[in-house]
């Protein structure tokens, strides 16, 4: 199992080591140059020499990537342009946020997709498995941003139940802790702070929760069905397990394995989404920050957060097939 | 090739079969009809409507706090700068159906190309092969560490804010996607009987790779293609969210509307709710239509 996941690590050197090459050159295949930009457009030739100079625009390619590889083993992953602040204090100092949301939207989608998944599947052909195979599908179609729009239009904005945006109420004093801002309200025993939070979270998850819930869904109705029709079930059925039983111990145990192989997609789906969810919200995350950085083109944030992402996306992903060994022994033998 | 041995199927053809099954299908159906009539209003566009999608030749008659209002000069009203929504809507399915076919269409070539190559050299190019195909699932493992609306984002933040950013951005975010299922058919395809007969034969490798396992391996890839259609869609719309989508106004673009109407919604809900819905059916269609077109392809699924 050690080998398996030192093996897996090594096997991300290289790719993310490509990345960092491939967004290196992409962000300088930029026209235009960065020191005029910088200096405008009367700067002086000598003067944009000096700076070309200083940023070490003047050294061939190679030897620029070099010079911008070497900081990054250090974490430093340069300056936003417009804000000056380290990217990945940045990065880290919205995470939180983001990583909260995403795991709201997750158990959501967990939490209810699943169990839909199974009921679908258990009627298969009968109404309850129609509506959920044209709900689910409507879940996958409809775009993160419109459900986003729809839900802060009719909840926040229409009936005014939940507040139509941010992260938590900036009248409220809250102790940060840890930065997940529920989190530290219970820690803190801020209740007021915890709840508020809370509540600023629930439009949020819910739509970023939908696609990744209907997905689930339908993974677990399809696997459901599948397993339902292996010997073994007919087995334990005709040994004279009862239906709960077999459901419990043998169908759901074996179905929801396709499930967890998805998660690694879930993730990419909520980090994608997060940046949409996030702007419709202004919930003050990785995704939020990203937004703004793309409408003032800050380049070195957009290359920095991609990259970090990047990290990130990899990491669950190799957890996923690390979990997806331990839960099922036969991935392991191969 | 010879029909499949089956009690029910003497003398039909896999595509007939196929293509049976897809036709007793209520899904495919809605799916079709969908797409028809999507590709139908983009084509027909200008025939849909007298006025021109710039046209804001109206702009006095909105006020701030005024809806869309539709009357018979204006089969859905106006939006909020003054221009036919009706035309928008219109206009909007056409830069859709461009943007998202010829993203797609780009995507899907890059990627099985690369992934033909891929799986054509992992197959019988030997060792050089193997290496070969290495070094380009390598690529592909890089291309795919990023989520692909964020590799768009990317592409299309450097590129700046025109179609064809746009377009290069979502078609590169699925180049991946298709690289890796063209190869993995192929090398699915590489055990099968008729590629042992061929080599058997004698026939030369370029042969056997591009005629025999590239034409038998191509069904997942253009399942896939239409479901993309689906994804790039919804893609373009987002990167419009954005910020990142055409930026010139005489171009009219769903997910742009959407953004516009945000802070009207008090009033004119409308003005989101229509481009939205637009989007979600369009997907929907290509969706239906891919997946019936996997079921009915997919040859366990005969009854």
């Amino acid at each position: 199992m050690l080998g398996f996941v030192v093996r897996r690590l090594l096997q991300l050197v290289p790719v993310l080591f490509g990345l960092s090459v491939l967004l290196f050159i992409w962000v300088r295949a930029l026209p235009g140059d960065p020191a005029r930009a910088l200096l405008g457009r009367h700067a002086t030739p000598e003067a944009v020499a000096d700076v070309r100079a200083r940023l070490g625009l003047d050294k061939s390619l190679p030897e620029q990537y070099v010079a911008h590889l070497k900081p990054l083993f250090s974490g430093d992953f340069g300056r936003s342009i417009s804000d000056g602040r380290p990217v990945l204090e940045s990065f880290f100092d919205k995470l939180p946020a983001t990583l909260q949301l995403g795991a709201a939207a997750l158990l959501i989608a967990v939490v209810v997709g699943i169990p839909l998944g199974y009921l679908a599947a258990r009627h298969q052909g009968r109404w309850p498995d129609t509506l959920l195979v044209s709900g689910s599908l409507l879940g996958v179609v409809t775009p993160v941003f419109f459900v986003a729009i729809l839900l802060r239009l009719v909840f926040a904005d229409w009936l005014h139940w939940l507040p139509t945006g941010g992260q938590q109420d900036p009248r409220i004093d809250a102790t940060h802790v840890t930065d997940f801002y529920v989190l530290d309200g219970i820690l803190t025993r801020e209740w007021d702070a915890a709840w508020d939070a809370f509540v600023h979270l629930i439009l949020p998850a819910i739509a970023l929760g939908t696609m990744a819930m209907a997905y689930i869904a339908r993974i677990t109705r399809a696997s459901v069905i599948e397993v339902l029709g292996e010997d073994y079930v007919r087995t334990a059925r005709s040994k004279g397990l009862s239906v709960m039983t077999v459901s419990r111990r043998h169908v759901l145990r074996n179905a929801l394995l396709a499930v967890v192989t998805t998660v690694g997609l879930m993730a990419g789906m909520l980090l994608s989404g997060a940046v949409l969810t996030e702007t419709v919200f202004n919930f003050t995350g990785i995704g939020h920050y990203l937004f703004e950085a793309i409408s003032t083109r800050d380049y070195p944030v957009i290359e920095g957060f991609v990259l970090l992402i990047a990290v990130f996306y990899s990491l669950i992903n190799l957890a996923v097939d690390v979990a997806y060994g331990v839960i099922d022994p036969r991935v392991r033998l191969s | 090739m010879p029909g499949p041995a089956g009690p029910d199927a003497a003398g039909v053809s896999l595509t007939r079969s196929a293509w049976r099954r897809f036709k007793r299908n209520p899904a495919a159906i809605t799916g079709a009809v969908i797409v028809l009539c999507f590709v139908a209003v983009a084509v027909c566009a200008p025939v849909l409507t007298p006025y021109e999608p710039a046209s804001v030749e109206w702009a006095d008659e909105v006020t701030l706090d005024s809806g869309p209002e539709p009357n018979s000069a204006h089969l859905l009203g106006l939006d909020r700068f003054g221009s036919d929504l009706w035309t928008q809507m219109v206009y909007g399915a056409r830069t859709s159906l461009v943007l998202g076919l010829v993203s797609t269409v780009i995507g899907l070539t890059v990627g099985a190309v690369l992934g033909a190559m891929s799986g054509g050299f992992a197959t019988v190019g030997g060792r050089w092969g193997r290496r070969v195909d290495n070094i380009l699932m390598r690529l592909v493992d890089i291309m795919l560490s990023v989520p692909s609306l964020l590799v768009a984002i990317s592409i299309a933040a450097v590129l700046g804010a025109n179609s064809w950013s746009v377009i290069l951005a979502v078609g590169a975010a699925q180049v991946p996607f298709f690289a890796r299922l063209l190869r993995g058919s192929m090398l699915g395809q590489s055990g099968e009987d008729y590629v042992v007969a061929a080599h058997a034969l004698g026939l030369r490798k370029r042969q056997i790779v591009v005629g025999h396992i590239l034409p038998n391996s191509v069904g997942p890839t253009i399942v896939q293609a239409t479901l993309s259609l689906a994804t790039a869609i919804i893609e373009v719309a987002s990167l419009s969210f954005l910020g990142l989508g055409e930026s010139d106004p005489a171009v009219a673009e769903w997910g742009r509307m959407l953004v516009a109407a945000q802070d009207r919604f008090d009033v004119a809900p409308q003005l989101a709710l229509y481009p939205g819905i637009a989007i979600a059916v369009t997907a929907l269609g290509f969706t239906l239509l891919g997946e019936t077109m996997r079921e009915a392809l997919d040859p366990r699924s005969r009854r």
